[in-house]
This record gives structure tokens, sequence and C-alpha cells, in this order.
């Protein structure tokens, strides 16, 4: 059962052709990544399903229903689709725990009124999502000792956890995380999937992937499918992927396998 | 020094006043407040109402410019339909003050909410630009539309009444002016307690992200429009019965660029900021003055020389300002603070 399917998707700025009649589906509570090089549209991709670009043709299924050009970002919050940057788009102004309450926003309903007098519900709400972010979401990401710092005084992987704290806050069913360990260090790439690992089993949340570091996509990932110049090649098990030939032409450039498998398998099995 | 602030519950935590020290002070300025008009002679009492209007308003700009990024130089039209539905309705009808001056919030609203109409596609300086132009269509209904607003001559008004007592005198004001700034800015303080504080300040950090967490960009910035013109209209209401008298000339465009002053010399999206600000830009020029009749008896010559100085020390005063601390005023006052906390384990 797939909760999310892309069907002959294409996009176009101008000449260019960011993705042409792309094809795929996320099968339900897995880890599915899309990988391939830059400018393959994994990006475009991402901007086309949260619904800052609108497909020239094409599909986007979620949950049974058709995602149309006319059901906005915010609308597609609400119904259950989170998703992260490559680079970091936090509130820089805001504490960390301020940028984490924002993810709850959708789930919100308290209104102006109530809002300024700070009284009833409007109280009540905030002070259920605080312990809910609390409970839940700092403590699950470990991130409880820089809950009041500014998130501009941060380190870069530290940022990283905190955009994920606040998709979580958004309660997805759905996550996508665009690059989710780019620019860590070991350390903080291991935190990473084990914590993406964790949202899958413990939340029952589908994660959405693009990532580079080929080690953590063969690792963690259930599915895969490869982009190149706007086209799908492949989608399949990671097994599968790391031995078709087009993933490999796509990556080098040439058949220079043996170089290949190393990359595609960094912990390099000598066999 | 702070110590044993350790919160057991989330309420405690999610207090706007965190500490019995923070409680104490305010607890103190409140009384001060309070006291204040009792101690005061009629020159201070005038302008504690005027810096009263100012905090109202600058509160009100704050949370349009501060807090959710829309650059407004249209405060002072804003101000001016507060001022003018209040003229207008104790003119003609016999409505109470306080319903007159919630007519006024509503009304600088509505209009808020129709020149903020751009703000979805306009940012930045161009918003700018829209606004003044607002600010300059409004200033123009008011001279023009002289079946309504008086025209030049404008709209002149009896005192406030209300339960017998009439507020006509600095005195009397004072305590419809000041509780008034206290409330709108406390009820300002909880909006960013809660879900729509924050989604203004998303808005003014990074729209996009905004609008992947489901905020809907142009109803909250029409609800920031909103909010602040309500605030501008009240200081506008609390204008027209304080002078008694609502001309053009009440609200020129300057008024909106001193505003929008008081916002960033006293710290943009800070509340705080926003009172030290207002009273920062209302004080200095007295203080300047003052200060000159004081220099008279010792350089005769003084008011000769002072008087056209005292606009480019005013400039100067908000050039150094901003210089040595681009934060505000309220960055000052968080310094102080902060070494507080420590001392005297560091300083």
């Amino acid at each position: 059962m797939s909760i999310l399917e892309i069907s002959n998707l294409s996009l176009s700025f101008g000449g260019v052709k960011a993705l042409q009649d792309v094809s795929f589906r996320v099968p339900e509570n897995t880890i599915t990544t899309i990988i391939g090089p830059n400018g393959a549209g994994k990006t475009s991709l991402f901007n086309c399903i949260s619904g800052f670009y609108r497909p020239q043709q094409g599909s986007i299924h979620y949950q049974g229903q058709v995602l149309s050009s006319g059901i906005k970002p915010p609308r597609r919050a609400a119904l259950g689709l989170a998703r992260t940057f490559q680079n970091i788009a936090l509130f820089r102004g805001m504490t960390v725990l301020d940028n984490i309450k924002l993810g709850a926003h959708v789930h919100m309903k308290s209104g102006l009124l109530s809002a300024l007098a700070y009284f009833g519900p409007a109280r009540r709400e905030e002070i259920a999502v605080r312990r809910n972010v609390e409970r839940r979401i700092i403590d699950f990401l470990e991130i409880d000792h820089i809950r009041r710092q500014p998130v501009s005084s941060l380190s870069y992987g530290l940022q990283k956890r905190v955009e994920l704290a606040r998709a979580l806050a958004m309660q997805p069913k759905v996550l996508m995380l665009d690059e989710p360990v780019a620019g860590m260090n070991r350390e903080e790439k291991e935190d990473m999937a084990r914590f993406i690992l964790d949202i899958r089993e413990e939340w029952g949340i589908t994660v959405l992937m693009v990532e580079h570091d080929m080690g953590m996509v063969m690792d963690i990932s259930d599915h895969i499918a490869v982009l190149n110049f706007g086209q799908v090649i492949t989608e399949g098990l990671p097994a599968d992927v790391q031995k078709n030939p087009e993933v490999i032409k796509a990556y080098l450039g040439n058949s220079d396998i043996d170089s290949l498998r190393k990359k595609l398998n960094p912990e390099g099995e000598a066999a | 020094m702070r110590i044993g602030d350790a919160k057991q519950t989330y309420e405690a935590d999610e207090a706007i006043w965190t500490t019995s020290t923070q409680k104490f002070w305010f607890g103190l300025f409140l009384l001060f407040l309070l006291v204040f008009p009792f101690m005061a002679d009629s020159y201070l009492l005038y302008l504690g109402c005027l810096v009263g209007i100012a905090v109202i308003s600058t509160t009100g700009l704050n949370i349009l410019t501060g807090f959710t990024g829309l650059i407004s130089l249209g405060q002072a039209g804003f101000m001016g339909v507060g001022a003018y539905t209040v003229a207008w309705l104790s003119v003609n009808t016999g409505l109470p003050f306080p319903v007159t001056l919630l007519l006024a919030g509503f009304m600088a609203a509505a209009v808020g909410i129709l020149v903020g109409l751009p703000s979805l596609r306009v940012k930045g300086l161009y918003l700018a630009i829209a606004t003044l132009a607002a600010g300059v269509f409004l200033h123009f209904i008011f001279a023009e539309w002289e079946s309504v607003t008086g025209g030049m001559g404008g709209l002149s008004l009896e005192p406030a009444h209300l339960f017998g007592w009439s507020f006509q005198s600095d005195f009397m004001m004072y305590f419809v002016i000041v509780p008034l700034a206290v409330l709108m800015v406390l009820a300002a303080a909880n909006v960013f307690r809660t879900r729509i504080g924050r989604a203004f300040i998303a808005i003014r950090d990074r729209d996009i992200s905004a609008e992947i967490l489901g905020i809907d960009l142009l109803r909250y910035k029409l609800m920031s429009f909103a909010l602040s013109s309500f605030y501008a209209g009240i200081a506008g209401g609390l204008f027209a019965y304080f002078y008694r008298v609502v001309t053009p000339e009440s609200f020129p465009l300057s008024m909106s660029i001193f505003y929008l002053a008081a916002v960033i010399v006293g710290g943009m999206g800070n509340l705080l900021g926003g009172i030290l600000g207002a009273a920062f830009m209302t004080l200095v020029p007295e203080a300047l003055k003052l200060l000159t009749s004081a220099l008279t008896p010792f350089y005769p010559n003084a008011p000769v020389f002072m008087s056209p100085m005292l606009e480019i020390i005013f400039g100067a005063l908000i050039v150094g300002f901003l210089i040595f601390e681009p934060h505000g005023l309220a960055e000052i006052w968080h310094r102080i603070r902060r070494f507080f906390h420590l001392w005297p384990f560091r300083n």
C-alpha cells in the first residue's frame, strides 16, 4: 500500500526540464530514499510534493487522493506532509522551544481574542502543546539542554536536529527530509540515522528522504528511487539498486564498476 | 543574583514573569504609575499622558514591523482614522467613550486590513512605499471629506463623560490613558506567548518555512495589520479625547516616521523596546528644551544657539544609539539585567 504515489510528473522552467515523466511510489511505513547526482531534480520533486512548484503534467496521489495544484502548502501541512530543508530553514530569531512549538501550529485552534487574554482555551492549549513537545519530542531527540537557546547560536548538527523536531511536532504522516545528514560528522550522522529509524518504527511515520551519503542510504532505506536528469532510472530495494548498471553509469558516467561498488559500499566488504 | 527559580509546572515556566523579583519590580512600577499623577505637576502629567498614547501606538507598530517584519509608514493615518471616528461619534451620537474608543479601534483595524492586502505580494521597502501612499490617501480624505471630517478646520469634541465624571483635565485623562496602555501592552505580551504571535515571528524570519508549517501567510499578515491598526486606532481615539480637537494636521506623515523611529530606537520585535522607544522619542525633545531653559541663566544666549540645535542633537542621539546599540534600548536594559543575574560572582 503506497501512501504517496507520483505518476508521470513533468516540470520545466522555460527550456530546462527539471522533471520528465517521473513516476514512483512511497510504500507506507517505509524509509524511501531518492538518490541521484546533483541537479537530478530531487529537490524540485520535493517542492512539487510540498506545493511550492506546480508541475505541468502528471499527478501526486496522497493517501489515495489527488493533491492538485490548488492545494497550497499550508493545507498540505494540515494533511500531514512535513518536511525539512537542505539549507536549514529555522526561525533564527526564536528559541529552540518556540521553533518546535511552531510545528504544532496546524493542530492548534485558539483565536486572536483568547490569545490577547491568554485565558481559558488558549492557555490550556499552549500548556498542552508545551507538555507534548517536552515529553515526546525534546526528550526523544535529546535536545533538552538547548531548549532555551536561540537557534542561531547552535552548531549545524544541532540545528538540523531542531528542524527535525519541528517537523515531528507537526505530527506528520509523511516526513520529507532533504539531506538530513549533509555536513555532519560521523557521530552526528549515526545519531540522525538512529532517530530516523526510530521515527519510522516507534512513531509509524513514513519517511521520504533525499540523501547523498551512500553509507547511510544503503543502511537504513527500505526502498530507493534513483533520479538522473529529471528521470527515474530505477526503483527498488537497496541491494538491487546498487547492482543496477544504469545507476552506476549515472554516478560515474562510465562503467567503472569496482570503484562504484566501493562508493556504494563504503563499509567495503572486499567481496 | 538569580537563584532558586526552578519550575515544577509548565504553567509556571510559560508565565510572563517567571521570578518573584520580576513580579516585585513590576508591582512597584504599577504603584509608581498609580501615585505619579498625585505627585506630578501639570506639565509632567501632560507628558505622562503623551507617553501613554505613544506607548500604545508604538506597541501596535511594533507588532506589525518589529514582530511580523512588515514595514509600515501608515501609522499616523491609522491613528487619524481612530481619532476621527471618536470625534465624529462624539459629535453626532451620544455613545459613551468606552464604546467610541472601541469602535475607533475596529474602524482603524478595518482600514488596516484594506491597506495590508497588497502585503502578500509587496515586501520590504516596497511595502513601506505602499503604506506611505495609504497614509497620504487617508490624509487627503481627512482634509477633503468636509461633511464628515470638517475639512481643514477639523472637529472639536466635548470631554469624555462616564457615570457623571467628566474627563476634562489631564489628571482624569491620565487614569484613562495609562491603565489602557498597561493593559494593551500586556495583551500584546500574551499574543506572543501563543501560536498567533509565533506565527507572526515565523513570517518575519522566513516566510517559506512558515508556509510549510501550515501558516496561511495572507491570513496572518492581515491579522497583524488589523491588530496593529487597532492599537493605532485606540491611540488616535485617546489623542482626540486628550486634545479635544482633531484636524488633518494632527496626524502629519512625519508622525508615522516618529513611530517607526520609536520602534527602531527601542528595539524591533521587543515589547519593552517599544515602551522605551516611545518614552525616549517623546521625552528627549522635552528634556532638551528643559536643558535650554536651565542654561539660560548662565548663558543668556542659550535659546538662540540651542533652539535650532535641538533637532540636530535629537537626531544625533538617535544615530548614536543605533550605532552603539543596534538592537535598541531594550538590549541595554537586558544587559543591565544579565549583570545582576550573575552578580556578585561575575562582573
